[in-house]
């Protein structure tokens, strides 16, 4: 893990957020450094939309290695509801004390007289079992209670269910978490939200409303190597060039999932692991699938691999 | 200052992007932190706090670049040579042009000068405005001899609120808007101040006469770029809604190519819309039934005393859906909407085979996965399209060769119009294939009224569907299809 060895003192500007985040080896655009930026400043949760593999679960995680600051990932799933992203009550420990319990309860009420002067006594502890002792936060209360403020990840909202976007509400707007028998608690110091959504569904309005927008998009060939540079360091430049230029003609092929900056660096990973300092159609066709997930179009980029490799080497060597 | 931040968010609304007061509000605060110094982030900033979709966003950042093409910071103060004027009109409505006219010129009436039904010219005798008015003729000619840019916008911008040019919608309003203008600039005493100097019969009266028709067609060539500007911002997005609004209802048989790009954008749309709704229906849950095994499990911790009590759900069917188009003449254009619907929904109904006939049955499946839609579709009408078309032996084809596509989860989709050149129609096969299937929903492009005429086999099919009806619009196509989803609710 890099160090930036600066306190996190807040972000002054969106170039101060680029460095931020450039110090932990996460390169950003200019509009995602804005975004950060603003919800920095408005105290507003971003939703960054996006294809798979783009960075934007990374970006969470680089800002809270950048700020220093706790990483509280929630990674949605369909049925995912409050007990698993508020809090729970620890149930096994409510029912272990009251079996220890049940001998002194004799104690309590020995000396009362019938059911009603039994009852009131008891009533006077009900809430013993339903306070802070007993409460088992899940991240959303969790990252109401950091102390040096947190960054909460909300990974891919858009699994969730529809009511699951309604119990966010409260917390991403006020940013308080209320359990109704303990009472509301508010964050004590606002953290930094990030949400993600494939988009394979629509996000409902309140939600939208409440966050600030940003779409990542697949990155051009320049910035593209930018970041495999910064997370493969030990690549040649040559072979650099070279597959980044060879990702950005498959993305134009006609396949169904498009590799993307994750699938890139994996395969950079890869070929240096096979000491390759340049592409070569029978290296590239042995390492397919390591960009490509889905058997039909490894089987249609196959049978172009001469090509775009001859294509990709001569456009290396006709500026040089 | 705030003013073109409204008037922005305004626009952005008429264009037809949803933006909340708490949404206007953060931008104003967003606005406060970055300021305008830096286009570029301001541009970023407001997409992110404004544009809440992709579709949004690239709505945003052509609004963006037409509406603050003139609020630019640095005002241009040196007179610019006359010709294409949309920028200089623009650019005095500059909101940082320190002196109290740059503050109104934003194109907004503001609150006290807006005259109800102010049909005079320069007829406001507040402000500015006034003085503008007093004396307009002699400050026209003069306005429009000077070449000074920056003024020139200015009486244009002023003259636009007044005349509501923001209000416009259609670029027919255009010319409406133009003469409006020129009537808030006070064009009518330049008129006559024309007939005037024409009437003197004179050398000198002919030249002055020269100088005014030049003067007011420089004020009209103003104006005319002023009001397409605003059209480009306010109006635009407008007319185009309301024109998909009318494509909606417009007989897919009658659209022209370019309607065919306009319909692309609105299916895509509406298969969105489909989609999210169905998506939320299949999660119903079967609430009030215990699922006693899940439920001991899950509290075996607690000694088994349920806390966590965990209900039945009931398995939702997926939709199959086996599509069968007729693909010969007349009908061929409407596969082409329906299958475009049906692979935008891709997403939701990932059970989706599709064939098409004339005389034969062909499965088209692999040509619309691999290809794009519109070449997949031509190959398959240049393939497919040539024969007479035979309803009963397609029906043959596929409960001969693909009979196991069909089984009680498949609604059977039939896009055709019945006329089967009075061959066999199959009708045990059909009623085999109907009993089989979970639904049988036949769509057809002719009117009712024409349905089992001539050589129409279709109201001989029809006691077998499950439902047969007329299907020509987008809004039809959209009906039908929320119909076939509705049965996996």
């Amino acid at each position: 893990m890099t160090h930036t060895g600066l306190e996190f003192a807040g972000f002054e500007s969106a170039d101060t957020v680029s460095a931020r985040l450039a110090s932990v080896g996460y390169i950003s655009t200019a509009s995602i450094s804005t975004a950060v930026y603003l919800a920095h400043h408005l105290r507003k949760p971003i939703l960054i939309e996006g294809p798979a593999g783009v960075g934007k679960t990374d970006l969470a995680r680089s800002l809270s290695q950048s700020m220093e600051f706790p990483l509280l990932r929630m990674q949605c799933y369909e049925g995912l509801d409050e007990s698993k992203a508020l809090y729970e009550w620890k149930y096994g420990k409510q029912l272990l004390y009251t079996q220890i319990l049940k001998e002194k309860i004799h104690h309590l009420i020995g000396d009362a007289d019938g059911l009603d002067e039994s009852f009131k006594k008891l009533a006077g502890f009900q809430d013993l079992f339903f306070s802070r002792e007993f409460l088992e936060p899940r991240p959303l209360l969790k990252a109401m209670e950091q102390a040096g403020g947190s960054v909460l990840l909300i990974d891919e909202i858009d699994k969730s269910d529809e009511e699951f976007e309604a119990l966010l509400l409260e917390v991403l707007s006020d940013y308080q978490v209320t359990v109704p028998e303990i009472g509301t608690v508010e964050a004590i110091v606002p953290p930094l939200v990030i949400l993600t959504s494939n988009n394979t569904r629509e996000l409902g309005d309140a939600l939208k409303r409440r966050c600030l927008h940003l779409h990542i998009d697949f990155p051009n060939a320049d910035l593209e190597a930018r970041i495999v540079r910064s997370r493969v360091p030990d690549i040649s430049e040559r072979l650099l060039a070279q597959l980044v230029a060879f990702i950005q003609l498959v993305r134009d092929e006609n396949i169904r999932k498009l590799p993307s900056i994750s699938e890139t660096i994996d395969w950079a990973k890869t070929l240096l692991l096979l000491h390759a300092d340049s592409l070569d159609p029978i290296m590239v066709r042995n390492t397919l699938n390591v960009i490509l997930k889905r058997q039909t179009d490894i089987a249609e980029v196959n049978g172009q691999v001469d090509q775009l490799v001859r294509k990709v080497l001569s456009e290396q060597t006709e500026p040089a | 200052m705030e003013r073109t931040l409204t008037n922005y968010i305004r626009a952005l609304r008429t264009a037809g992007a949803g933006v909340s007061t708490t949404e206007a509000i953060d931008a104003a605060r967003a606005l406060e932190l970055v300021g305008y110094q830096d286009r570029g982030l301001l541009k970023m900033s407001l997409a992110a706090v404004l544009a809440k979709s992709q579709e949004e966003e690239v709505l945003h950042d052509r609004l963006f670049d037409l509406y603050f093409s003139y609020a630019e910071t640095k005002p241009p103060r040196q007179p610019q040579s006359e010709g294409e004027d949309q920028e200089d009109s623009d650019s005095a409505s500059d909101g940082s042009d320190s002196d109290s006219e740059g503050q109104e010129s934003n194109g907004q009436p503001s609150n006290g000068q807006k005259q109800p039904g102010s049909g005079q010219g320069g007829g406001s005798g507040q402000d500015k405005s006034g003085e503008a008015g007093e004396d307009a003729p002699l400050d026209l000619l003069e306005l429009a001899q000077s070449g000074d840019a920056t003024r020139m916008a200015m009486a244009m911008a002023q003259a636009g609120a007044r005349a509501d040019v923001d209000q416009i919608r259609f670029a027919t309003q255009v010319p409406y808007f133009v003469r409006r203008m020129l009537e808030e600039l006070g064009a009518e005493r330049l008129d006559k101040q024309l007939m005037a100097a024409l009437d003197e019969r004179t050398e000198e009266g002919t030249a002055r006469a020269e100088a005014l028709i030049e003067a007011r067609s420089t004020l009209m060539r103003n104006a005319r770029a002023y009001v397409e500007a605003r059209f480009e911002v306010f109006g635009r997005s407008a007319s185009e809604a309301f024109m998909n609004e009318v494509m909606m209802d417009r007989s897919l048989g009658a659209l022209t190519k370019s309607d065919m790009e306009r319909m692309k954008p609105i299916i895509a749309k509406m298969a969105k819309k489909l989609a999210a709704k169905h998506a939320r229906r299949r999660k119903v849950r079967n609430r009030g039934q215990l699922d006693l095994r899940r439920t001991l499990r899950a509290n075996a911790g607690n000694d088994g005393v349920p806390f966590d009590v965990i209900w039945k759900t009931k398995r939702k069917d997926k939709p199959k859906i086996v599509t069968i188009c007729d693909v010969s003449g007349s009908v061929a254009r409407y596969v082409r909407f329906l299958l475009l619907v049906l692979y935008a929904l891709r997403e939701k109904v990932t059970d989706l085979e599709t064939f098409c006939f004339s005389s034969h049955l062909v499965d088209v499946n692999q040509d619309l996965e691999s290809l794009p839609f519109d070449a997949a579709m031509d190959k398959i009408l240049r393939e497919v399209g040539n024969g007479s078309t035979d309803y009963g032996r397609a029906f043959t084809d596929l409960s001969r060769q693909y009979d196991s596509t069909i089984d009680k989860r498949t609604t059977v989709l039939i896009l055709g119009d019945g006329r089967n050149n009075n061959g066999d129609p199959a009708m045990g096969i059909f009623q085999d294939i109907a009993a089989k299937a979970k639904r049988v929903i036949w769509l057809c492009p002719e009117h009712p009224a024409s349905w089992g005429s001539g050589d129409s086999a279709l109201l001989q099919y029809k006691p077998f569907c499950s439902s047969l009806t007329h299907c020509s619009t987008v809004a039809d196509l959209e009906h039908a299809l929320d119909d076939v989803l509705l049965a996996y609710g």
